[in-house]
């Protein structure tokens, strides 16, 4: 099948990747040519913050994709797009601290504490660390699927709270936040639904297995 | 049904090797592209000329026999650039740069402001009579939005209190409301912005006699641009950038305090004073420090912003922290 072959093919994943680079390599362009605003690290750090739950949102939708249209090679493109959200959270992370906060860390620590959108930012962020640190095939190996499954399921957790975070940093016009929200919903919705209808199948009370949903007991 | 249980399948088992193997290029990658956008950063901070000329401000028109007023900083102004295409003018978008964009078919003229309320000689005027009030001044003012940004801008004017006396306020006279042009039409966005429009502001009536309030008509030698509230604003300077509402239309002198539009959609965030203090945060930004336009290290923020020689002696008496 020609879907596949092209998922499969090294080539696409470069392709993926460059494309990734596309939001970073646009703010480069912005600078230099003068084109971030009057107040550039308010812009780099409203940018690469809508990026990181972009991705977030991309990546939680690459296991709906895959089980509705039961191509499984999609899931060849979740790992990067996941480290991309990571990427991008950590410029983002790196612009508040160097850029705004000038690596002030008792100022920063008082913000964590003290601003409850920088708190749930901040968790957001942190939740981020081990999925990123053990995105590598060794580290599956090493905590075993289930418990690497697991560990993973932080990403909802990390989502949502970016979503708050944005919610709760814009002053009144809560439209993109909203947004981000809805689609956010709908990606763990799906997961409760394939998990509600997987618990109903495993307890053996349906026995059609030919006209099984496009949906598995799997999570993810 | 297929239920195919997650930990059976791996990386390994869907990722030919070469292509994972690639992952330490991926990584490589990703430091490369983040070593490149720091120093491409680095870079124009420092190559960092003034840049871009002004934009395109084709309705604004050249003021003559401007006179220097009193009160000017030495600061260095912002470029007209940095002014006209970043500021917050919610009717016309939310986004910083949404006024520019949006603002430049905003019809001001013909215009007039309506001064009415608690006062003897209440009174349209039209704008060709306002810029005959008094003496055109320019006044270099530091503003200081909410948000923890700054800018310095030559404005033109003249004081608010000329305006003010003319029509002669009754003794009942406690505060000025002040209320912006709001036209869905001419401001499609309005209804997103989240706040309640018509815009609306006030002050206390002593503080709208302060010879710093300047009923502003210029900038930069110009009529107003249409994102910066062509064609007559107030600019309020010792207090954050809200206060000095935009495209005024109605003057109205009143006895008691009137309802604000930033107080109503949050009043724990935006108080009715909202005089810049750096010692009483945002409940969610520290306004101890302020991001100049075009200054990379971020400036510690004065109390009144700088102008408390002016006005500190209007709140004598009164705790900021309450009367935020």
């Amino acid at each position: 099948m020609t879907l596949t072959r092209v998922l499969t093919s090294k080539w696409t994943k470069v392709a993926v990747f460059a494309i990734g680079l596309l939001p970073l390599a646009s703010l480069g362009w912005k600078e230099l040519h003068g084109e971030l605003t009057a107040n550039p690290i308010e812009f780099i750090t409203h940018a690469t913050g809508d990026w990181t739950i972009r991705f977030l949102i991309i990546t939680l939708a690459i296991t709906p994709l895959r089980k509705i249209t039961r191509v499984p090679q999609f899931i060849r493109f979740r790992r990067m797009l996941g480290l991309f959200a990571f990427f991008y959270a950590c410029l983002h992370f790196t612009t508040y601290i160097g850029l705004d906060k000038f690596f002030n860390l008792s100022e920063i620590w008082k913000d964590v504490q003290k601003r409850r959108f920088i708190t749930v930012g901040f968790a957001a962020f942190v939740l981020m660390i081990p999925l990123a640190l053990t995105s590598t095939a060794g580290a599956i190996r090493r905590l075993g699927g289930k418990r690497w499954q697991a560990l993973h399921r932080l990403v909802y957790v990390s989502a949502v709270l970016g979503v708050i975070h944005y919610y709760w940093l814009v002053k009144s016009d809560v439209r993109k936040p909203l947004q981000y929200a809805w689609m956010v919903g709908l990606l763990l919705l799906f997961r409760l639904g394939a998990w509600i209808i997987g618990r109903g199948k495993s307890s053996g009370s349906t026995s059609n297995s030919s006209t099984a949903l496009p949906v598995t007991a799997e999570s993810g | 049904m297929l239920t195919r249980k997650a930990p059976e399948l791996t990386y390994s088992d869907v990722t030919p090797k070469d292509v994972y193997l690639n992952r330490r290029k991926f990584l490589m990658g990703i430091a490369g592209a983040a070593v490149t956008g720091a120093a491409v950063i680095a870079y124009k901070k420092f190559a960092r000329a003034v840049s871009l000329p002004a934009g395109p401000n084709t309705l604004a028109s050249k003021l003559t026999g401007v006179i220097q007023g009193p009160y000017s900083t030495d600061e260095k102004p912002n470029t007209l650039n940095d002014v006209t295409h970043y500021n917050n003018f919610y009717e016309f978008g939310t986004g910083k740069e949404d006024p520019a964009q949006n603002a430049q078919k905003f019809v001001t003229s013909p215009w007039a402001v309506s001064v009415e309320g608690e006062v003897s000689k209440p009174r349209k005027f039209s704008m060709a009579e306002i810029m005959k009030l008094a003496p055109l001044e320019q006044r270099i003012y530091r503003h200081r939005c909410v948000e923890a940004w700054s800018i310095v801008v030559p404005w033109i004017g003249f004081p608010l209190s000329v305006l003010i006396n003319l029509v002669q306020p009754t003794s009942r006279a406690k505060y000025v409301a002040f209320e912006s042009y709001y036209d869905v039409r001419q401001m499609p966005l309005g209804p997103d912005a989240g706040i309640s429009l018509p815009y609306a502001e006030g002050l206390r009536l002593d503080e709208a006699m302060n010879p710093l309030a300047l009923l502003t008509v210029g900038m930069y030698d110009q009529t107003l641009a249409n994102q910066d509230g062509a064609p007559v604003r107030i600019v309020v300077p010792w207090k954050y950038g809200f206060k000095s509402a935009k495209s005024l239309v109605k003057i109205k002198v009143v006895d008691s305090q009137p309802a604000t539009t930033w107080n109503e959609a949050n009043a724990q965030e935006y108080g009715f004073y909202s005089n810049v203090n750096p010692n009483v945060d945002h409940p969610r930004w520290s306004q101890a420090t302020e991001r100049r336009l075009g200054e990379f290290r971020k400036r510690s923020t004065l109390m009144f912003n700088g102008y408390g020689d002016q006005v500190a002696s209007l709140y004598n008496g009164m705790d900021l922290k309450k009367y935020y």
